[in-house]
């Protein structure tokens, strides 16, 4: 194809190669495999150039979409990956975990013919290629005056990383304090590795220290030191992105019964402890050989698909609504349900039974209808009278949600708080009730996507630039 | 990583270890602890704090051996590191002037009882101390207890040192005879916690006893620590460790201490096969029969 003629609209997208279902539910490989080169160029070469393109509005972090698939195009992988970090500094991390379906590709001109531009898959290509030629793009060497500013972030998860390298990019000097021993967050400890390889996401935190990034390991805000203490040892500006922070339980008897686990604990045994290589790892897990997890949302399938991988013969997900409202991205549900986990749908746990030794041994459910829309417009589940039974499992795992983790607000002085408990922060550029304090994620937010927490994190940059430009 | 500036072993079974962590001895506060992974392979694990120094930028710990990781941590030399060290966690003891506190400890929680003695005594309150242990193989820091308290009293298993066998005897006997106590620390064994708790109910004399669940990542993330305090659930790590001994639920949480028994079996095994010569070694240098 030259590049000079329009090419005909094609409505085929090319798919991404799997790991087959029976094979891939016995082992922790990325489950997609990602476009040979040849499959990239035929799906790039979809691409129409439209006049006015949709797919850019419907991305968080305002990608150059048909810029970077045009250099692709035209054969100019160097000049794809630099138009795509100037706007994301994570894009094998986005190309892989973001819900493209209601961003970029559900705003794409193609969807509208059912087709759009596979804009996730591309993004994960460009990255994955630059990881393979490293030497290729040069990166800008700095350039930029250093500010002499200095900016605290708060955790590095996705919104702390892009927060972090958007402020080292404009000159800033930024240290980011992570709890936990390495640096990723919810990257690392609750994305499992068949769907994001840590390999990846170490990469984009090497690429972030690149920049001039410092990562302090190991330190939780709000006990080794104060919000209020980095402000007065030397720091101009702190931005909050500590994440979610506390799972949340049924609230059902028997809830504490060893065996039940939250999908925080059985995520982060599984993916940071490397539960799944015990005994060479020292962490164990536990997962017997019927699993039920509650919830259906993408934390519920990650859970799922884990247990599945850890050895359990059947997996349940128990989910009081029916399958038109499941959070999940249809991806997720569909990879889980082909590796042969069971959707127990209009169904809702009463209690948990468990034995002499405090182990748990079976759940009691009772069946589920749905009535007239409540507030999130989905219709509300009602209990059916008279239909409990007992299902026998090993191993439970709520998949509820969470809440904000009490550290940080309650060390805060002045920090003022939703009556959910998240960080009452402007939407638009993520400042607080303190001065010099952002915030962005899950924190502000409640428990949402990584690329809405790098939206986030990106205008909370933008702002905290501004400010300090403005504060001399 | 975290240097080990100083290593006793203290009795068999316990170790004492200074690490070198600046920032986490600058912000440390008695009833505090920190979270340990001593390599790269390593689980994360609880010990509480029995000291730090501020000057020289270290802090104390103090624990028994008592599987993979706590032996991998007993195994390493002065001048070795630990991989990860996180602190200061969870909620510091409510230290206030009530008079006369009674302050029992056994084992590991003889460790954090000496900074809580010294908050307590900053704060102008007499202390008794009340120091149990299996026989006189097993005692030890008998005398900096001694020097920190108004009083102390020993308490041994064989039943050696005076007639009680169990610290909640002495307690039961100490109150039952009309001795004024204002509150009382339990830090130790769990079965000890809870025994304390049990004679000091019908007196009514609120009992503070330390919690040591299974933990994970010791920050309120996982719930792996969920205890149950007055029919509540709590998270040991963010909500405690510290709780009312009388509101403990304490058969949950020796049943959840206990979840994990064949595994932890399993992985110190594996680490006794693995590590022979080196324990031939280090049984060597101690000059002691063995550490194990």
């Amino acid at each position: 194809m030259t590049m000079t003629e329009k090419p005909k609209l094609n409505l085929n997208r090319v798919p991404i190669p799997k790991q087959a279902p029976e094979e891939r539910r016995a082992n922790f490989s990325e489950v997609a495999l990602g476009y040979t080169d040849e499959m990239a160029m035929e799906e790039a070469g979809r691409c129409i150039d439209c006049k006015k393109p949709g797919c850019k509005d419907g991305c968080p972090v305002n990608i150059d979409i048909p810029g970077f698939i045009k250099a692709m195009q035209e054969g100019d992988m160097p000049e794809a990956v630099r138009i795509l970090k100037s706007k994301n500094s994570l894009p094998g991390i986005c190309g892989r975990v973001c819900p493209q379906e209601t961003q970029c590709e559900l705003t794409c001109n193609l969807a509208r013919k059912d087709a759009p531009i596979a804009i996730g898959r591309l993004e994960r290509y460009v990255a994955d290629w630059e990881i393979a030629h490293p030497e290729a793009v040069k990166q800008g060497d700095g350039g930029v005056e250093p500010s002499g500013r200095r900016i605290a972030v708060v955790g590095s998860g996705p919104a702390g990383l892009t927060c972090a390298a958007d402020l080292a990019m404009l000159g800033h000097g930024v240290v980011i304090f992570e709890a936990l021993h390495v640096a990723g967050g919810v990257l690392m400890y609750g994305i499992p590795e068949f769907r994001l390889p840590k390999a990846i996401v170490q990469g984009e935190v090497d690429y972030v220290k690149s920049l001039g990034v410092e990562i302090r390991l190991n330190h939780v805000i709000g006990k080794i030191a104060t919000v209020d203490d980095l402000l007065g040892e030397g720091f101009d500006a702190v931005f909050l992105a500590p994440g979610a922070g506390a799972p949340m339980f049924l609230d059902l008897p028997g809830e504490n019964l060893s065996g039940i686990y939250s999908a925080n604990e059985f995520l982060t045994r599984t993916n940071l402890m490397k539960a799944y290589l015990f005994p060479q790892y020292d962490t164990p897990i536990q997962v017997g050989k019927r699993v039920a997890v509650f919830g259906a949302g993408n934390v519920a399938m990650d859970a799922s698909r884990c247990a599945l991988r850890l050895g359990a013969e059947e997996v349940y997900i128990i989910y009081r609504r029916s399958r038109t409202e499941m959070p999940a991205r249809l991806e997720e549900q569909e990879n889980a349900e082909e590796e042969g986990v069971i959707f127990k749908l209009l169904t809702n746990p009463s209690r948990f039974i468990g034995d002499e030794r405090g182990v748990i041994r079976g759940v009691e459910l009772h069946d589920m209808e749905l009535g007239e829309p409540d507030e999130s417009g989905r219709r509300r589940p009602i209990r059916k009278p008279d239909s409990e039974f007992v299902m026998d499992i090993d191993i439970a795992i709520p998949a509820l949600g969470t809440r904000p983790n009490p550290i940080i607000p309650s060390t805060t002085e002045g920090l003022e708080l939703t009556k959910w408990g998240t960080v009452l922060t402007d939407e638009g550029t993520g400042t607080t009730s303190k001065e010099r304090v952002w915030c962005g994620g899950d924190m502000a937010t409640g428990a949402a996507t990584v690329i809405s927490a790098m939206g986030a994190a990106r205008r909370a940059a933008i702002s905290i630039d501004a400010w300090l430009k403005n504060s001399g | 990583m975290y240097r080990v500036a100083k290593k006793e072993v203290l009795v068999p079974n316990t170790v004492y270890l200074r690490i070198e962590a600046a920032e986490i001895a600058r912000k440390a506060q008695p009833g505090q602890f920190v979270i340990l992974r001593v390599d790269e392979v390593g689980e994360r694990f609880p010990l509480s704090l029995a000291g730090w120094d501020k000057k020289e930028g270290t802090v104390d710990v103090l624990f028994l051996i008592m599987g993979r990781s706590t032996m991998k941590l007993a195994a390493l030399a002065e001048g070795d590191s630990i991989l990860d060290v996180v602190g200061p966690l969870g909620r510091p003891s409510e230290i206030e002037a009530y008079s006369s506190v009674l302050c029992v400890c056994s084992t590991f929680g003889v460790g954090p009882t000496i900074p809580l003695i010294e908050a307590l005594k900053e704060k102008g309150n007499k202390v008794i101390s009340v120091m149990e242990a299996k026989d006189e193989g097993f005692l030890f820091w008998e005398d900096r207890l001694k020097g920190l308290s108004d009083e102390t009293h020993v308490v041994l298993g064989d039943g050696s040192r005076g007639k009680h066998r169990q610290a909640s005897e002495f307690v039961r006997e100490y109150l039952e005879s009309g001795n004024r106590v204002d509150r009382v620390f339990a830090l130790g064994r769990v079965f000890m916690m809870m025994e304390c708790s049990n004679v000091t109910r019908p007196f009514e004399v609120k009992t503070i006893v330390a919690l040591t669940p299974i933990m994970v990542d010791g920050t309120g993330m996982c719930g792996c620590c969920r205890v149950s305090v007055g029919g509540g659930t709590k998270f040991t790590c963010v909500d405690g460790p510290e709780f009312d001994g009388h509101a403990v639920d304490w058969e949950l949480l020796i049943k959840r201490k206990r979840a994990y028994l064949r595994e932890e079996a399993q992985a110190f095994d594996l680490w006794h096969i693995e590590n022979l010569r080196r324990l031939a070694e280090l049984s060597e240098l101690s000059g002691r029969s063995s550490v194990v």
